[in-house]
C-alpha cells in the first residue's frame, strides 16, 4: 500500500461516523433501486416468459350462445395465430366444512385436451377428461387455501343442479394470475376457485350443445388489434357479444400491469432522492476536507505528484465510500426484494417466481451511485485539480462575514452574542445552508409521503366501504331475472334489508370517444350500495338519465347536460340518447349509473334485475348461506363485510412494512444529513468555540451555538418538506391512477406533525451526538492548530 | 567557469486580485551555480518566497526566463512543472507541511515512492537523526523534529535542487541549527544546490553567497570567503 493509500484510509478512520452517514444514505437509493429494478424485472420477466409459454391470449370476448362454426370465422381474420372458443360459467360452491358459499369461475377444456390459447400449467394431477361428468381440475391457489389435493370433493351448483366434482389436477392459468370475485374487491382465495372442466359437461349443462359463449384469440406478429377487434363484435353482434377487449384491459393482466407500474414509478422516484442528497453530503464534506487539507494538497503537487494524480485520491476517498453504501444498498436491496417477490407470490398465482438478482441489476445500482458520489465530488475535485501548489502553500483567506439586515438584530439586542454568532455562520453560506435544508427536507417529505399514502388508502376505504358500498352481500343471478326475484331474496333468512341492481354492458359514446362499459341500475334512493357526488354526498338518482363516474366524464368529455350515444350490447341492442345528469365520484372502475326501471325501460325491457345487494343479520347467517348454497339462479356470492376486513387486514400488513422502511429511510436521510452538517461546521468552527470556552462559556452555552445553527435549518427544513411530501403525493397518486383504481391523495395535518417529530428526534439525536465531541474538545490542541 | 544550474533573466511576477496588481517581483536576473548554497535575505514582502516559488515550479512567471539546466520552466506546462519537481527539487517549507495523518517514515515515503534515485525512507530520517522516531505521526513530534522529517523527506530523492522557505522560521536556535547542519551536510554530500530564505542575517554566514531582496528586486550579492558550519553560528 503507497504512503497516499495508507493516507486515505486514515482519513477514513477519521471520517468514519460521517463516511457512514453518506454510506447509508447511499445505501438507501442502492436498496431501493435495486428492490424496485429487481422486483420490477422479476415480476415482468416471469409474465412474459409464463404469457408465452402458456400462449396467453391477446383478445377476449363474451357472447351469450355462438355456434360452433363462428369459431372458424374467426380464426380466418387477418392477423388472428389461434382461436379457443370456450364455455364460461360461474357458479356456487359449496365447500363441506366451509360455511360462507364460494364462487367458482369454469372455463371448458376442449375434448382433445389441448388449449390453443391460455394453455394450462398443471402442478398436480391431469386435465378433466371427456366424459368424466365429475371431474374438474382447481387453481392452485384455492387448492391451497381450501387444502385441497388430486382426488378432494366439493359441490357445486352447475345449472340447476347440485353436483359433486373430483378434483383431479391442481393448475394455473395466464388468464388467472390475479383473481377476483364477481363483486369483489379483495381476492380471497378461499373463496374463489378458477375450475376447469370438459366442454361437453359444460355444454349440456348449460344447454351450449355445439356453441360457446367466450372466445380467446392469440395474435399475429404484426396484427392489427384493433381491426381484430372490430372484426369481432362484428362477428359476434348477433349472438349477444359485449364486446371483445384487448389484453391490457384483461383484469389480471391490468392488475399485474399496475403492479409493474407502480414499481416502474417507485424506481423513478425514491432513488433518485437518495443519490441526489448523497451527492450534496459527498459535496459538502468533501469540499469541508479540502479546504481543510488545501496545504496538504499543495504539498502533494510541491513534492512532484501530478493534479490528476492528487484528484484521483480524493476521488477513490470518495468512490471508496460510494463502494461500501452499493455494497450495503445491494444486500439490504437483494433481503428487500426476496421478501417483496414473496409477498407477491401471495397475491400473484405464477408457477414459478424468484427475485432476479441479475449481475447487470448490481452493476447499474453502483454505476449510478458511484457516478452520483462522483458528481458530488465533482467541484471539490475541481478545487483540488487547479489548486496552484504556490498558493495552497498559504492558508485560505479568513472568511468574510456580513452583519445581515444591516446589523439590526444585533442593535435590536434580540439574540444572545452566541445566536448572532450561529445566525451569521449561517447567512454566511446561504446556499449550503439552503440545500442542507432541503436535504433535511426529503427526510420530512419520504415519511410524510408514506403516511400520506396510509391515510389515502384509509379515505379510500371509508369512501368504498362504508360510504358507498355498504352491504354485508351481494348476489348475483346467473342471469337477469324478472323483479318478482327480489321478492324471493327478501325472503331469505337473515336478510335485513335488500336493494336490487341491474347490470347491463353498452357502447357509450360522444363523438369520437367511446368505451363498452356496464351501466348499473339502481333504485333511485339507493341506501346500501350507494352512489356518491364529488362531495362524497348521497345521490338520488333522477328518474331519467346518467350519472357518469369522474373518469369515465372525463374520458368521454362528458359534463353534466350532454347528451350521451348508449347502445345496448344484449337482447335488441337498442341505441338511444341519454343525458348526462350529473358526474359522481369513483374511485374504483369506469363506473355509470341510472334509475334501475328507468335503465330497464331504455333497453326495451320490462323491469329485470342482475342481483341483490343485501343487509344481512349477523345470527342468521349460517341459515342464509345454506339457503343460498341451495339456490341454482344464484350463480355468485360477494361478501362485502369479509372484503372489508380482508383489505384492511391486508393494508394493515403491507401498509406497517411500508411505514417501517419509509421510517428507515427517513431516518438515515435526517441523520446522514444533520449530522454531516453538524460535524462540518464543527470542524470550521472549533477553533471559535474552543475560544469561547477559553473566554469562559459553559460547554452548554457553546454548544448552544450549534444547536441554535441545526434547529434554524430543520426549521426551514420543515415547510420545504411539507410542501414536498405534498407535490410528491400528488405525483404519485397521479401517476398511479388508472381505470380500474384510484386513490385520492389525502394528507392530513397530522401526518405534517410526526413527519417533522420523526425528523426533529433524528435531528436531535445527531445533535447530541456531536455534541459530545464539543464536549471533549481539547482547548489546547484546537488552539494550536493553524488556519 | 562554474556550471549555471538555474540562469534567471529579467523574471517578473504580478499577482492580480481583483482590481488589485501586486509586483512580487520586477525583473530579477541571477544564476545558481552547481552544489552551492545560497541565503535569501530581505524584508518581509520583498518577493523571496516569490522567487523561490517560482524556481521550484510552484508558481509560473509573469515574464522574463527562468531557465534550470536545459528545461525553460518559464514555458513549461502544468505536466512538465510536475515531472520537474519530482525529479529534481526538493523543498522545506517554515510550518514543515507533515501530512498529519501520515507517520514520519510514511511522510518520508510519500516521496520516495515516485522519485527515481531515491534513498530507503530509513536511510533518510537516519540523516536528520530520526530513526528511532520513524513510527511517530507528526503531533507526537516537536517543532524541530517535525521541520527534520521535512528535511529527510526533501533529501530522500537525492534532488539536485533543494529550496528551503524559512526552515528555522519557527524554531528556537539550538533546533535551528540541528535542522541547518542537516541542510548543510545534504549540500556537502550529495552536491545539492541549495538555496534557504531566512529573516536571520547571521545565517548569510553558512552560504557561498546571500542575496539581498527588496521590493521585488535582487539588490545586492554578498560572496563569503569562507562558509561557516551553523554551530558556530552566533544567534
Ligand atoms: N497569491 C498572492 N496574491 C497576491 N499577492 C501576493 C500573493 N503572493 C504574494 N503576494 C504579494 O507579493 C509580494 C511578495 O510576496 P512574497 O511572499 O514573495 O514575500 P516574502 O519576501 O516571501 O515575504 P515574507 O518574508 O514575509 O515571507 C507581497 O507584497 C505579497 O503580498
Ligand atoms: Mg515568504
Amino acid at each position: 500500500m503507497g504512503a497516499l493509500d495508507i493516507k486515505l484510509f486514515r482519513d477514513l478512520k477519521r471520517l468514519w461516523a460521517q463516511a457512514i452517514a453518506i454510506a447509508l444514505v447511499l445505501a438507501c437509493g442502492v436498496a431501493t433501486l435495486i428492490l424496485a429494478v429487481g422486483t420490477f424485472r422479476s415480476l415482468e420477466e416471469t409474465r412474459d416468459a409464463y404469457y408465452e409459454r402458456y400462449k396467453f391470449g391477446d383478445i377476449f370476448a363474451t357472447a351469450v350462445r355462438v355456434p360452433d362454426a363462428k369459431a372458424r370465422e374467426i380464426a380466418e381474420i387477418d392477423g388472428v395465430a389461434a382461436v379457443e372458443p370456450r364455455i364460461f360459467e360461474v357458479a356456487l360452491l359449496d365447500v363441506e366444512g366451509f360455511r360462507e358459499p364460494a364462487t367458482g369461475l369454469i372455463v371448458s377444456v376442449p375434448p382433445s385436451g389441448e388449449l390453443a390459447v391460455n394453455d394450462l400449467f398443471i402442478r398436480r394431477g391431469r386435465l378433466p377428461e371427456p366424459g368424466r361428468v365429475n371431474e374438474v381440475a382447481i387453481d392452485a391457489k384455492f387448492a391451497e387455501a381450501q387444502r385441497f389435493s388430486v382426488g378432494s370433493r366439493f359441490d357445486a351448483i352447475l345449472g340447476s343442479a347440485k353436483t359433486t366434482l373430483t378434483v383431479v389436477g391442481i393448475v394455473m392459468s395466464p388468464e388467472y394470475v390475479y383473481s377476483l370475485g364477481p363483486g369483489d374487491m379483495m381476492p380471497d382465495s378461499r373463496r374463489l376457485a378458477d375450475m376447469w372442466m370438459p366442454e361437453e359437461t359444460l355444454a349440456s349443462l348449460y344447454d351450449l350443445d355445439g356453441a360457446f359463449n367466450s372466445v380467446s384469440v392469440r395474435l399475429l406478429r404484426d396484427a392489427n388489434e384493433t381491426a381484430v377487434i372490430e372484426a369481432i363484435d362484428d362477428l359476434l353482434e348477433p349472438y349477444g357479444g359485449t364486446g371483445a377487449v384487448a389484453r391490457k384491459d384483461q383484469v389480471s393482466n391490468a392488475f399485474l400491469q399496475g403492479e409493474l407500474d407502480q414499481l416502474q414509478g417507485m424506481a423513478r422516484i425514491i432513488p433518485p432522492i437518495f443519490l441526489l442528497v448523497s451527492a450534496f453530503l459527498i459535496n459538502m464534506i468533501l469540499s469541508r476536507l479540502i479546504e481543510l487539507e488545501r496545504e496538504q494538497i499543495g504539498l502533494l503537487k510541491a513534492l512532484g505528484y501530478g493534479r490528476t494524480a492528487v484528484a484521483w485520491h480524493y476521488l477513490k476517498l470518495v468512490l471508496v465510500i460510494a463502494a461500501i453504501g452499493v455494497v450495503i444498498g445491494a444486500g439490504v436491496g437483494t433481503w428487500l426484494g426476496r421478501g417483496m417477490t414473496v409477498m407477491y407470490t401471495r397475491f400473484f398465482s405464477f408457477p414459478f417466481l424468484v427475485f432476479r438478482s441479475d449481475v447487470d441489476i448490481y452493476l447499474i445500482a453502483a454505476g449510478v451511485s458511484m457516478a452520483a458520489a462522483a458528481a458530488g465530488a465533482l467541484k471539490a475535485i475541481g478545487v483540488v485539480f487547479a489548486l496552484p501548489p504556490a498558493v495552497a502553500m498559504r492558508p485560505p483567506a479568513p472568511q468574510v462575514y456580513r452583519q445581515f439586515m444591516g446589523g439590526l438584530l444585533g442593535r435590536m439586542r434580540l439574540f444572545s452574542q452566541v445566536t448572532t454568532m450561529a445566525l451569521r455562520h449561517l447567512v454566511r453560506h446561504p446556499v449550503r445552508t439552503l440545500l442542507t435544508a432541503i436535504g433535511t427536507a426529503f427526510a420530512v417529505a419520504l415519511m410524510g409521503v408514506a403516511m400520506g399514502t396510509l391515510s389515502s388508502v384509509d379515505f379510500m376505504i371509508d369512501a368504498v366501504f362504508f360510504r358507498t358500498e355498504r352491504q354485508d352481500a351481494t348476489l348475483a343471478f346467473s342471469s337477469e331475472r324478472p323483479g318478482a326475484a327480489y321478492q324471493a331474496v327478501l325472503k331469505l333468512p337473515g336478510v335485513m334489508a335488500a336493494e336490487p341492481y341491474l347490470d347491463l354492458p353498452v357502447e357509450i359514446g360522444n363523438g369520437q370517444y367511446s368505451r363498452q362499459l356496464s351501466i348499473i341500475g339502481k333504485p333511485a334512493r339507493t341506501d346500501l350500495s350507494r352512489v356518491l357526488d364529488l362531495d362524497l354526498d348521497p345521490v338520488v338518482l333522477p328518474s331519467t338519465g346518467l350519472a357518469l363516474g369522474d373518469r369515465v366524464a372525463d374520458i368521454l368529455r362528458l359534463r353534466p347536460g350532454d347528451l350521451a350515444r348508449v347502445t345496448f350490447l344484449d337482447g335488441q341492442r337498442r341505441t338511444v340518447e341519454v343525458p348526462v345528469t350529473q358526474v359522481i365520484q369513483s374511485y374504483i372502475g369506469l363506473m355509470m349509473f341510472m334509475d334501475i326501471d328507468a335503465l330497464a325501460r331504455l333497453s326495451g325491457t320490462g323491469p329485470r334485475i342482475s342481483g341483490v345487494h343485501l343487509l344481512i343479520d349477523d345470527s342468521q347467517l349460517d341459515a342464509l348461506y345454506r339457503a343460498v348454497k341451495e339456490t341454482p339462479q344464484i350463480a355468485a356470492v360477494a361478501l362485502q363485510s369479509r372484503s372489508r376486513q380482508r383489505f384492511q387486514e391486508t393494508m394493515r400488513e403491507n401498509m406497517s412494512m411500508m411505514l417501517t422502511v419509509y421510517l428507515t429511510l427517513s431516518i438515515v436521510i435526517a441523520f446522514g444529513v444533520v449530522y454531516n452538517s453538524a460535524r462540518i461546521q464543527l470542524s470550521e468552527r472549533g477553533r471559535e468555540l474552543a475560544t469561547l470556552r477559553v473566554l469562559g462559556f459553559h460547554r452548554a452555552e457553546v454548544s448552544n451555538v450549534l444547536f441554535i445553527e441545526i434547529g434554524a435549518i430543520v426549521a426551514i427544513a420543515q415547510p420545504i418538506g411539507w410542501l414536498i411530501a405534498t407535490g410528491l403525493g400528488l405525483v404519485i397518486t397521479e401517476s398511479l391512477a388508472t381505470d380500474m383504481f384510484r386513490v385520492p391523495f389525502v394528507i392530513e395535518p397530522g401526518t405534517f406533525a410526526i413527519s417533522s417529530i420523526v425528523v426533529v428526534i433524528a435531528a436531535l439525536i445527531s445533535a447530541l451526538i456531536v455534541r459530545r465531541r464539543i464536549d471533549a474538545l481539547d482547548l489546547v490542541r484546537v488552539l494550536k492548530t493553524r488556519e | 567557469m562554474r556550471e549555471a544550474v538555474f540562469r534567471i533573466r529579467d523574471l517578473s511576477k504580478v499577482y492580480r486580485t481583483g482590481n488589485v496588481e501586486v509586483k512580487a517581483l520586477r525583473g530579477v536576473d541571477a544564476d545558481l551555480f552547481h552544489g552551492e548554497l545560497t541565503v535569501m535575505l530581505g524584508p518581509s514582502g520583498s518577493g523571496k518566497s516569490t522567487f523561490l516559488n517560482i524556481l521550484g515550479g510552484l508558481d509560473t512567471a509573469t515574464a522574463g526566463e527562468v531557465r534550470y539546466r536545459d528545461h525553460d520552466l518559464s514555458s513549461a506546462s502544468d505536466r512538465d512543472l510536475t515531472r520537474y519537481r519530482r525529479d529534481h527539487v526538493g523543498f522545506v517549507f517554515q510550518f514543515y507541511n507533515l501530512i498529519p495523518s501520515l507517520t514520519a517514515k510514511e511522510n518520508v515515503a510519500l516521496v520516495t515512492e515516485i522519485a527515481r534515485n531515491a534513498m530507503p525512507p530509513e536511510e533518510a530520517l537516519e540523516l536528520v537523526g530520526l530513526k528511532e522516531r520513524m513510527g511517530h505521526f507528526p503531533a507526537q513530534l516537536s517543532g524541530g523534529e517535525q521541520q527534520r522529517v521535512a528535511i529527510a523527506r526533501a533529501v530522500a530523492k537525492r534532488p539536485e535542487v533543494m529550496l528551503c522557505d524559512e526552515p528555522t522560521g519557527a524554531l528556537d536556535s539550538k533546533t535551528g541549527i540541528l535542522v541547518l547542519e542537516a541542510l548543510t551536510a545534504t549540500n556537502r554530500e550529495l552536491g545539492t544546490t541549495t538555496a534557504i530564505i531566512t529573516h536571520n542575517a547571521t545565517i548569510g554566514s553558512i552560504a557561498d553567497r546571500v542575496f539581498h531582496f527588496s521590493d521585488g528586486r535582487i539588490t545586492d550579492v554578498l560572496e563569503n570567503e569562507t562558509r561557516l558550519s551553523p554551530s558556530d553560528v552566533d544567534w
